[in-house]
């Protein structure tokens, strides 16, 4: 497709500067931030931003990620276009809050930059911090690169508030956050034509006299669950109208799932965030060496795309699950997600979950080629596999 | 007798859900009427959220938003930058919490918003308990009250959250009681002409809460105040200190006997708490004289 003509700008940014110019050109009106390492980058490029003016927003800088998502939440209930950032222990004292903002309807974009959660302390590449807040109710998104780190916040103000829900965008510590690359910055102009001005029916406005959030009988409050069930169902089509928005516009286009040399492919390696790209150099290698594999990486992580799933693994004879995250006593959520969407499925193809990566060690591409060797002629176990 | 000097535009409406005899809503009644229509509230689980009613009714005539119990100071901050935003300067934004959602669970929240000097109204409704749970002891339960999770009385005195606010340096901290509404409602007005955090700590005699009888919640209200228990005060800037009530005129006693959960006092410990009341008046003399 040809894009329009909008000039853009090629800087070398990290993904925490990319994230943080994605912001600037979104220019929202209120921003509550709290430092935490590696997000750290982000809150400060876009105070930089705004101490130069080239950014007009409200920056709150208050004593704790929880005040940080209370403001979000009660600046968005007035109508505000709000962002903040975070990552692992600040997510993790979020947690009531993101509740909370779903429950509100606020269609708050947040960063969360993956890092391990404590104890012990580490800072390093591991999406369990946001995988444990899927229940909350918050649209969740996998970045690979800057690049769709950039993209991907702009986008994500435009799924959110097309179904009125908050989004959560995640990247993974230093692999992506703090490692540059060469990314286009599109123009101001480009990026008012994509992102319609928000203005939501229901605030907190002096004419209009609306209060949120009083106490509700039982039957009140299973129907605002059916409400957000509504909106989630909406989620995976808003996600792809945005992608192909964007794409008409910088010949950038994204959707809920990625296939990568999916053609004909009878292993598929299917998972999330900066893992994709060393998964796409041992596909490529594969792929060289004449066998049929292929990459799906996953986007939209909630709602899960399930529908958009079986269709891509169908006529699949193998898939590897690799997560960087383990939850303890189940193991890999990615895989767990992914089985109960296959549930049924006639055909689903033999399904290996593998813990790879957990606590950011590294994962190169000739070990992914040897677990596709490994996996692809054997039965799977029902329960994930630790990767050594 | 002092008639009530207030401009009441019924933005406190009936149908509200306190209990009956409660001086929370005659507080809130002031202080919303006062306020004005061109207001925003937050508040945060409490008594007050209570009272204000269950959707979809609403006691208030303002629009208000329901915070989570630690968030109060922090829901207002997002509230007023998101009207900054909007170019409404001058709406007032309301932070309605209880004392466990300002003296405990809260604090933090309010000592990051008092240190910003966010330009929030924020009142602290002070029952001296978790009222709403129960009667449970907070931080602001006074010495030797009796409280669900203080059978046998605290053993503890009642945090001076003035004094901790002082110490931000905010433009006005004041205390105001259901007995002198005038006094209230002047403070309220006062502290919606400043710019910055502002916080007016309400004394709430609690029916249940302090078993006290159902029509002398005003009486002990004001004997809190004429015994100098609760003194009406301001603090300026955190430093300039103004006494509103100049003179003590009863016994702690006086005030404590009114109150089923000092029943059990001993003659000595009546004493030891007329001594620390005399002690801080003492102190807030000094405060006063500017020393």
């Amino acid at each position: 497709m040809e894009a329009k003509n909008y000039p853009s700008n090629r800087l070398l940014l990290s993904g925490n500067h990319a994230v943080a110019w994605g912001v600037k050109l979104v220019c929202p009106d209120v921003a509550p931030v709290y430092p935490i390492t590696p997000q750290t980058p982000i809150l400060e490029k876009i105070t930089e931003f705004q101490s130069q003016g080239e950014l007009d927003m409200e920056l709150l800088t208050p004593e704790s990620e929880h005040s940080a998502m209370a403001a979000c939440i009660s600046a968005s209930a007035t109508g505000a276009r709000v962002f903040t950032a975070t990552s692992s222990q600040g997510l993790l004292l979020m947690h009531e809050l993101l509740h909370y903002a779903c429950g509100a309807r606020a269609p708050i974009v947040m960063f969360n930059v993956n890092r391990t959660p404590a104890s012990p302390w580490g800072f390093w590449p591991d999406q369990l911090d946001s995988l444990a807040q899927r229940d909350t109710g918050w649209i969740q998104l996998y970045s690979e690169t800057p690049q769709e780190s950039l993209d991907t916040v702009i986008q994500a103000y435009r799924i959110a508030e097309a179904v009125g829900l908050p989004t959560m965008i995640s990247h993974d510590a230093f692999y992506v956050s703090h490692s540059m690359e060469p990314v286009e910055v599109p123009s101001q102009d480009l990026v008012r034509e994509f992102l319609p001005r928000f203005e939501p029916r229901y605030r907190l406005d002096t004419e209009l006299g609306q209060s949120f959030g009083a106490p509700i009988d039982q039957a009140t409050w299973n129907r605002s669950r059916r409400d957000i069930a509504a909106a989630m169902a909406l989620v995976a089509d808003a996600v792809t109208a945005a992608g192909e928005a964007w794409g008409e516009l910088t010949s950038r286009a994204y959707g809920p799932l990625e296939q990568y040399r999916m053609e004909e492919a009878e292993v598929v390696i299917v998972t999330m965030g900066s893992m994709s790209g060393t998964a796409r150099e041992a596909v490529d290698a594969m792929r060289e060496r004449g066998e049929a594999v292929g990459l799906l990486k996953v986007r939209l992580f909630r709602p899960l795309p399930a529908e958009a799933l079986r269709q891509a693994l169908a006529g699949v004879s193998c898939a590897l699950v690799l997560d960087r995250n383990y939850s303890p006593g189940m193991g890999g959520i990615l895989h767990q997600e992914i089985k109960s969407a296959l549930f049924a499925m006639s055909g689903a193809p033999r399904l290996h979950g593998l813990l790879a990566g957990i606590g950011g060690v590294n994962v190169s591409a000739e070990k992914i080629q040897q677990l596709v060797d490994d996996c692809r002629e054997v039965e799977p176990s029902v329960e994930a596999q630790w990767v050594e | 007798m002092e008639l009530i000097n207030y401009n009441d535009e019924e933005l406190f409406q009936p149908g509200h859900v306190a209990c009956a005899g409660c001086v929370e809503a005659l507080s809130m009644r002031v202080i919303l009427n006062t306020v004005g229509r061109d207001a925003v509230a937050t508040v945060s689980p409490s008594c007050g959220a209570v009272i204000c009613g269950a959707y979809p009714f609403s006691a208030t005539k303002i629009p208000v938003f329901h915070t989570t119990l630690e968030s109060g100071a922090a829901s207002a901050s997002g509230i007023k930058r998101a009207l900054l935003s909007q170019g409404k300067p001058d709406t007032t934004v309301l932070c309605l919490a209880g004392d466990g959602g300002t003296y405990d669970i809260g604090l933090q929240a309010l000592s990051s918003a008092a240190e910003r000097n966010e330009d929030i109204l924020y009142i602290c409704f002070d029952n001296e308990g978790y009222m709403n749970t129960g009667g449970q002891k907070s931080s602001s339960t006074p010495l030797a009250a009796v409280t669900g999770s203080t059978p046998a009385g605290k053993t503890t005195r009642k945090k001076n959250l003035i004094e901790i606010l002082a110490a931000h340096r905010i433009p006005l901290i004041a205390t105001a009681s259901p007995s002198h509404l005038n006094d209230m409602a002047a403070k309220v007005e006062k502290a919606k002409a400043l710019r910055g955090t502002k916080v007016i700590i309400v004394l709430i005699p609690c029916l249940p809460g302090w078993g006290v009888a159902d029509n002398a919640a005003v009486k002990t209200a004001r004997l809190a105040v004429e015994s100098g228990v609760f003194p009406l005060f301001e603090v300026e800037d955190g430093v300039h200190y103004t006494l509103n009530t100049e003179q003590r005129t009863q016994s702690v006693n006086s005030y404590l006997a009114q109150q089923g959960r000092y029943r059990h006092l001993s003659a000595e410990q009546v004493e030891q708490i007329q001594a620390d009341v005399d002690a801080e008046w003492q102190r807030l003399l000094w405060c006063a004289a500017g020393r």
